[in-house]
C-alpha cells in the first residue's frame, strides 16, 4: 500500500509476526525466532509485537506466543486452515493487514512462508525482502533495514521499503536467536473469523504425505552431514545417516550423489537444491563445486573430510580432516558413542 | 492447452576458487545462461504440449541480450517467445517484475497454465512466481516436483515441503513453480537451435501490455537496495587434522566438544 503522506505513514503501527504451524499443529520453531527478533525491534522503536495466527485446531497457543514476546495475539481459528492453502491464508491475512495496518510484517523463510508471503506482498502492493539474515531499525528514519544474502551468499545486500507499507520480510530460519520465554508476560487476544470472500480461490488438498518423519529436515537442522560422489553409492549414505543420527542432524548431499540416485532430491544442498544455514556442516568427500558452495557457505562451522586437501571445500573448511572417510567416520561414531552422543543424540 | 513459461537470464557460475584471505568464494566469469530452475519449467511445458497439444509461449523481461535465453527455450520446443524490454522496466524489483509479467500474460490472453522455475539463482527470492499468481488472482503451487494428473478443468500437482509432499488440485488458469526433480531438460538438437536463432521475437514495451508506468522500474519499485557488501570473511584460523583414522577421529571429536559444537553427557 503506497504511502500518501506523513499522516498515512504514522497510521501504520506495530510489528507482526506470522505464526507458522507444523503439520502436527504445534508452533514451528522459526516462529519463536521471529518473536525474538520482533521483540528487539519493537523495544527499539517503542511499539507492540503482534503474533498473527491462522490456526486449524483449538489448542491454546496464545499464552505460549505471549511468553515468547508477543503483546497481542491476533487469531483466526478455522478447520479450513488444515493443510496449506496459499490462497485462503493470503486472503485472510490481506484483510487483517488492511484492517489493522501493521508497520512491519515478518514471516519465516520456510517453504510455506516463501509461497504465502510473496503472494501477500503482491496483493498488498508493498515491498518484500526474502530470506533476511539481519533486521534493524534505522535510527534516523525509523525504517526497517533488511539484510539478505544474494548471489548464493556472495553479496550481502541491505534493503529498505520507504514508500510502501507494511515493510515485509521473510527471515531465514536458524539465524535469529530465540529469547528466553517469560511465563509472567501478559498480553491480549483478538479473535477474528474468516470472511466469505476468503473461500473464493480455495483449492483442494488431495493428499498430504510425510516422508521424513524420523529425520530432521535440512532447513531445521542444527547439524548437517553431507556426502558427495566419494560416498560411492547408497550404502555410503547409510554411514552418514548413522553419524547424523548421533549428532541429531540431517543428511545432505551434493548434486552428483542425487543425480546418481543414491539419495532423494529433497536432500540436495546447493544451487539447484536447498540453501542451508546450519551451525555445523560436515562435508564428506564433497570437492566443493561453486554450485554446492553457494548453498552451504553460510553455515557457521564447516568441517570437511576428504583424501585430497587441495579441493575448494577443504580450503574453505574451518576444520579440514585429511583421510579416507570410510575409515574415519566409523571412528568418529565410536568416539561419539564414548561421549554419550550416541545415546539419545545431541541435547541443546 | 496454452502454457506460458516465465524465464530469467542469469550470470553463470564457473569454477569455484577460494580466497585464502577471506575464505570466501571468488566469483568468476559472467557468461549469461538461462536460470537453471527455468530449464525444468520449459521442459515440463514442452512435454505437456507434446502430450496434449497446444502452445508454449516463453517470456522474459530484461535487456536486449536476454533474447538468447528465449532462443534457447525455442530450441527446446517452445512455439513462440516474447521479450519485455524497455528502459521503463529497468531496475524493477520482484513486485514490479511480477506485475510486468502478469500484464504480458494478460496481453497474450487465454493462458491456462503458467510455469516458472522455483527461484532464480542470482536473487534467490522465489517471489516472482507467487507475485504473478497474486496479480492474476489465480491459484498457485510452489516447489512442484511432479505433475500427477492433467484434467479438463484442473491440474493435480505434487509440491515438496520440509517434511515430504502434498498433492493439490489447481483450477485453470493456474501457476506452478517447479524444482529440479520434475524432469531432465532436453539438450536442444543443432537443427532446432539453428531454426530458433532465426525466429522472430517481438519486443514488447509498457504500452504493448497496458502497463501502468507509475508502478514499474527502479523508481516505482517498493524496495530499494541501500547498499551491498561482501559477506564477512570466515574465521581464517583453519585447523588441519591428519594422521591415523582413530587419532584423527579422536582429535576431531575433542575439538567439536571444545568448541561446544556437540556436547558430551559426561561433561
Amino acid at each position: 500500500m503506497k504511502l500518501k503522506d506523513e499522516k498515512d505513514r504514522l497510521s501504520y503501527k506495530n510489528i507482526w509476526v506470522l505464526v507458522e504451524f507444523t503439520s502436527e499443529g504445534t508452533v514451528h520453531s522459526a516462529t519463536f525466532e521471529l518473536l525474538g527478533a520482533a521483540r528487539k525491534l519493537a523495544d527499539d522503536s517503542g511499539c507492540e509485537v503482534w503474533a498473527v495466527s491462522l490456526k486449524a485446531n483449538r489448542a491454546q497457543t496464545s499464552p505460549l506466543l505471549i511468553s515468547y514476546g508477543a503483546d497481542t495475539v491476533l487469531e483466526i481459528e478455522d478447520k479450513r486452515f488444515e493443510g496449506f492453502n496459499d490462497e485462503l491464508e493470503c486472503s485472510a491475512l490481506e484483510r487483517l493487514v488492511r484492517k489493522y495496518r501493521p508497520d512491519i510484517l515478518l514471516g519465516a523463510a520456510t517453504v510455506r512462508g516463501r509461497a504465502l508471503i510473496p503472494r501477500l506482498a503482491s496483493k498488498l502492493h508493498t515491498g518484500l525482502t526474502a530470506d533476511c539474515t539481519g533486521l534493524e531499525i534505522d535510527r534516523e528514519t525509523g525504517e526497517l533495514l533488511q539484510t539478505r544474502p544474494a548471489f548464493g551468499g556472495n553479496i550481502i545486500a541491505t534493503i529498505r521499503c520507504r514508500d510502501f507499507r507494511p515493510q515485509m520480510a521473510t527471515v531465514r530460519p536458524k539465524v535469529m536467536k530465540v529469547s528466553e520465554p517469560n511465563a509472567e508476560r501478559t498480553g491480549r487476544v483478538i479473535s477474528e473469523t474468516l470472511a466469505a470472500d476468503d473461500f473464493l480461490k480455495i483449492k483442494q488438498i488431495v493428499e498430504t504425505v510425510a516422508e521424513t518423519q524420523s529425520t530432521v529436515s535440512l532447513g531445521d537442522a542444527r547439524v548437517i552431514v553431507s556426502g558427495g560422489r566419494a560416498m560411492k553409492g547408497p550404502e555410503g549414505f547409510k554411514l552418514l545417516e548413522a553419524l547424523a543420527e548421533r549428532l541429531g542432524g540431517a543428511v545432505g548431499a551434493s548434486r552428483a550423489a542425487v543425480d546418481n540416485g543414491w539419495i532423494a532430491y529433497p536432500h540436495q544442498v546447493g544451487q539447484t537444491g536447498q540453501t542451508v544455514q546450519a551451525d555445523v556442516y560436515i562435508s564428506c568427500g564433497i570437492s566443493g563445486q561453486i554450485q554446492h558452495l553457494v548453498g552451504m557457505q553460510s553455515c557457521r562451522t564447516i568441517i570437511a573430510i576428504d583424501t585430497d586437501d587441495t579441493t575448494p571445500m577443504m580450503q574453505m573448511a574451518d576444520i579440514a580432516v585429511k583421510g579416507d572417510l570410510f575409515e574415519i567416520i566409523p571412528e568418529i561414531i565410536k568416539e561419539l558413542d564414548k561421549t554419550g552422543n550416541g545415546k539419545g543424540g545431541f541435547e541443546a | 492447452m496454452k502454457i506460458a513459461v516465465c524465464v530469467k537470464q542469469v550470470p553463470a557460475n564457473n569454477d569455484a576458487k577460494i580466497d585464502p584471505e577471506t575464505k570466501r568464494i571468488v566469483r568468476e566469469g559472467s557468461k549469461a545462461v538461462v536460470n537453471p530452475f527455468d530449464l525444468y519449467a520449459i521442459e515440463e511445458a514442452v512435454a505437456i504440449k507434446e502430450q496434449l497439444g497446444g502452445e508454449v509461449i516463453v517470456l522474459t523481461m530484461g535487456p536486449e541480450k536476454a533474447k538468447s535465453a528465449l532462443i534457447e527455450a525455442l530450441s527446446m520446443g517452445a512455439n513462440r517467445a516474447v521479450l519485455l524490454s524497455d528502459r521503463a522496466f529497468g531496475g524493477s524489483d520482484t513486485w514490479a517484475t511480477s506485475y510486468v509479467l502478469a500484464k504480458a500474460i494478460e496481453a497474450i490472453g487465454g493462458v491456462d497454465l503458467i510455469l516458472c522455475g522455483k527461484q532464480a539463482i542470482d536473487g534467490d527470492t522465489a517471489q516472482v512466481g507467487a507475485g504473478i499468481a497474486a496479480k492474476l488472482d489465480i491459484q498457485q503451487a510452489t516447489n512442484v516436483c511432479k505433475i500427477e494428473r492433467i484434467e479438463k478443468d484442473a491440474i493435480a500437482v505434487r509440491r515438496l515441503n520440509e517434511r515430504g509432499y502434498d498433492i493439490v488440485k489447481l483450477e485453470y488458469p493456474a501457476l506452478i513453480t517447479v524444482v529440479k526433480d520434475i524432469n531432465s531438460p532436453r539438450i536442444p538438437k543443432l537443427h532446432d537451435a539453428r531454426i530458433a536463432r532465426r525466429a522472430e521475437i517481438p519486443i514488447w514495451k509498457p504500452e504493448d501490455i497496458s502497463a501502468d508506468p507509475e508502478v514499474i522500474g527502479l523508481k516505482n519499485s517498493p524496495t530499494q537496495v541501500v547498499k551491498t557488501a561482501p559477506p564477512a570473511p570466515r574465521e581464517t584460523a583453519a585447523l588441519k587434522i591428519e594422521g591415523s583414522p582413530d587419532a584423527a577421529a579422536s582429535r576431531l571429536v575433542t575439538e567439536l566438544l571444545a568448541r561446544k559444537l556437540i556436547q558430551g553427557v559426561h561433561e
